[in-house]
């Protein structure tokens, strides 16, 4: 018996260990991809073999790709990567504030309106985005805000599922004599939600900050539709473009893509735990 | 008490208005909109005809609807029988007492669900090449016998996009069981054990219906997820695809959107695919009741 157990746990780490390579498998292909020289690229799908140090050919790998992507006068993936950052930057800061003010009066003040409000939230998470792809292009060109961040960020502020998260969080974890408190010694209403609501959900504000910037960095379709100039592009269509006018360079591509994708990981591995949390809170304890 | 009273009538008012503006303004104008839209035949946001309810009537002849139709719900289908296993397989896994390394694990699961759709499908479109492709290259290596160039993007498309987004989107969904069985009370399965129940009775008549809400939850998220798919085959194809074996609803959606440039046709697909939606929430909602 306790031999069988002991092969069952081998198993256990095996079809772990297998699966965790074939995970991994495809981001160290893309960043030897990326590095490969172009004469090189077809002879080998990871590390050109060779007689240099630890039996790999160095020399048949370059940093070119990456010195031609960030070439002002060639693709300019700086200004792209600034796009994302501020698009990705701007959206999840005011998302999560206006749903941290939303879940807040929903959770702990008595309105009229509470009740519809709250349901107006909880029937809209039901509504697919694409339905508002055409209407929503329409409104932004009446608004006169097609081709510019203000038309691409402001639709992104609708969170209602962030609402309903804050809510959900704040419910439980802001004792209401607290804020009677803090009322009582004289705090304005606006100091209180910032200075003794926003500290007890920090979790929570953590990780949907997190989901929100990582939601617009991979965003495609929003940027897609309502941006026109390059310039403007941030990193998801630029890279699209990019495969459509430079599809047999792939070397190039693929530094690319490992240069959108290399800032929102290391955020991620720096901010794992909260992130997690945050992901699970919603749908396990709610 | 769980409510405030001390404070002005305003308070929560004032803490709503800046969502209730941008919801009001981006969410519920645009969608009462485009019931109005639905009705028109349009050619960019300014030239409209009013059609009634023609838009409707034409997608039940459009065969290219009805491809993308089946063709999402192939994926759908694909991504829910195959992903959910793999990833409620993968949470047993690691739930298991006293096993090294779970963060470790976890980490690198749910690591590819962190790039975007785009990102992947850059990568996957060279993954998948035919003749240089890295998985072509490894299965003519494991598998004997195995066709020297094999067609993956050219001729099975849906099976792409669906391993595709099991990469993706097992150790997401991962995460979520994973979540629920720490949740669940570790005596429960001990009583069971002590009962004499085996392993796969403890896992089908006390796990699964304790995790059972989850398990609702992820199904639903990934059904809404996948019937919505389109970054993916939009990028990895440049378009449909050949035969437009890769045209999803929202691909159509967007191609008569902003290709064809009518945003009526785009909206009455769009209805289409909420009430579609709305419809499988209903049954789910019903189903977890029971």
């Amino acid at each position: 018996m306790k031999a069988l157990l002991k092969a069952l746990d081998v198993m256990v780490y095996v079809v772990l260990v297998v699966a965790a390579i074939i995970t991994l498998i495809p981001f160290v292909w893309l960043i030897c991809a990326a590095l490969r020289r172009p004469e090189v690229y077809f002879q080998y799908q990871f590390l050109p073999w060779g007689d240099g140090f630890l039996g790999v050919n160095w020399r048949a790998l370059t940093l070119d790709h990456f010195g031609k992507l960030f070439d002002q006068s060639q693709f300019a993936f700086g200004q792209h990567l600034l796009n994302s950052v501020f698009y990705a930057s701007v959206t999840a800061a005011f998302a999560t504030l206006f749903s941290a003010m939303g879940g807040y009066a929903l959770a702990k003040f008595h309105f009229r309106a509470r009740g519809f409000v709250t349901l107006l939230i909880l029937s809209s998470l039901l509504i697919p985005g694409s339905l508002l792809l055409a209407p929503g292009y329409q409104l932004l060109f009446h608004l006169g805000l097609l081709d510019s961040y203000a038309g691409l960020i402001l639709p992104g502020l609708v969170p209602a599922f962030g609402v309903y998260l804050f809510r959900q969080s704040m419910l439980h974890a802001i004792p209401i004599d607290l804020l009677e408190a803090a009322r009582m010694d004289g705090m304005g209403e606006i100091r209180v939600f910032f200075e003794v609501v926003l500290p007890l959900v920090r979790p929570m504000t953590g990780a949907f900050l997190l989901i929100t910037y990582l939601g617009c960095w991979n965003n495609f379709i929003g940027p897609q539709i309502v941006l026109q100039s390059p310039d403007k592009f941030p990193l998801a269509v630029a890279i699209a473009q990019l495969k459509g006018l430079y599809s047999t360079d792939y070397g190039l591509l693929m530094a690319g893509t490992l240069v959108s994708i290399a800032p929102v990981m290391a955020l991620f591995l720096l901010l794992q735990r909260e992130f997690i949390s945050g992901l699970t809170q919603g749908a396990v304890k709610g | 008490m769980s409510v405030s009273v001390n404070h002005p009538r305003w308070v929560p008012y004032f803490f709503l208005t800046p969502f209730l503006l941008c919801f009001g303004v981006f969410m519920v104008y645009p969608l009462v909109q485009s019931i109005w839209l639905s009705l028109l035949q349009t050619y960019g946001p300014e030239y409209t005809k009013f059609v009634g309810l023609d838009n409707f009537w034409h997608l039940l002849r459009d065969t290219e609807f009805h491809l993308a139709a089946r063709n999402t719900l192939i994926y759908t289908l694909g991504s829910l029988f195959i992903q959910l296993p793999v990833a409620l397989g993968l949470a047993l896994l690691l739930n298991r007492p006293g096993l090294r390394g779970r963060t470790f694990f976890r980490l690198v699961f749910f690591a590819p669900s962190l790039v975007g759709l785009v990102f992947a499908a850059m990568m996957f479109a060279l993954l998948f090449g035919a003749k240089a492709g890295l998985l072509n290259e490894m299965l003519r290596r494991v598998v004997p016998g195995f066709p020297p160039e094999f067609p993956w993007l050219q001729e099975y498309v849906m099976t792409s996009l669906i391993i595709a987004s099991l990469w993706m989107y097992a150790g997401y969904n991962m995460i979520y069981f994973l979540a629920a069985l720490q949740n669940v009370d570790p005596a429960l399965g001990e009583a069971a054990q002590i009962d004499g129940a085996g392993a796969w009775h403890r896992f089908l008549h006390v796990t699964l219906p304790e995790i059972r809400p989850v398990a609702g939850f992820v199904t639903l998220l990934s059904i809404i997820g996948s019937l919505q798919l389109f970054e993916l085959p939009f990028v990895l194809l440049d378009g449909a695809g050949p035969e437009n074996r890769g045209l999803t609803l929202v691909m159509y959606l967007y191609q008569n959107g902003f290709e064809r440039n009518d945003l009526g046709y785009a909206s009455a697909i769009g209805w289409v695919l909420a009430v579609f939606l709305a419809g499988i929430a209903l049954a789910q909602r019903r189903l977890i009741r029971e």
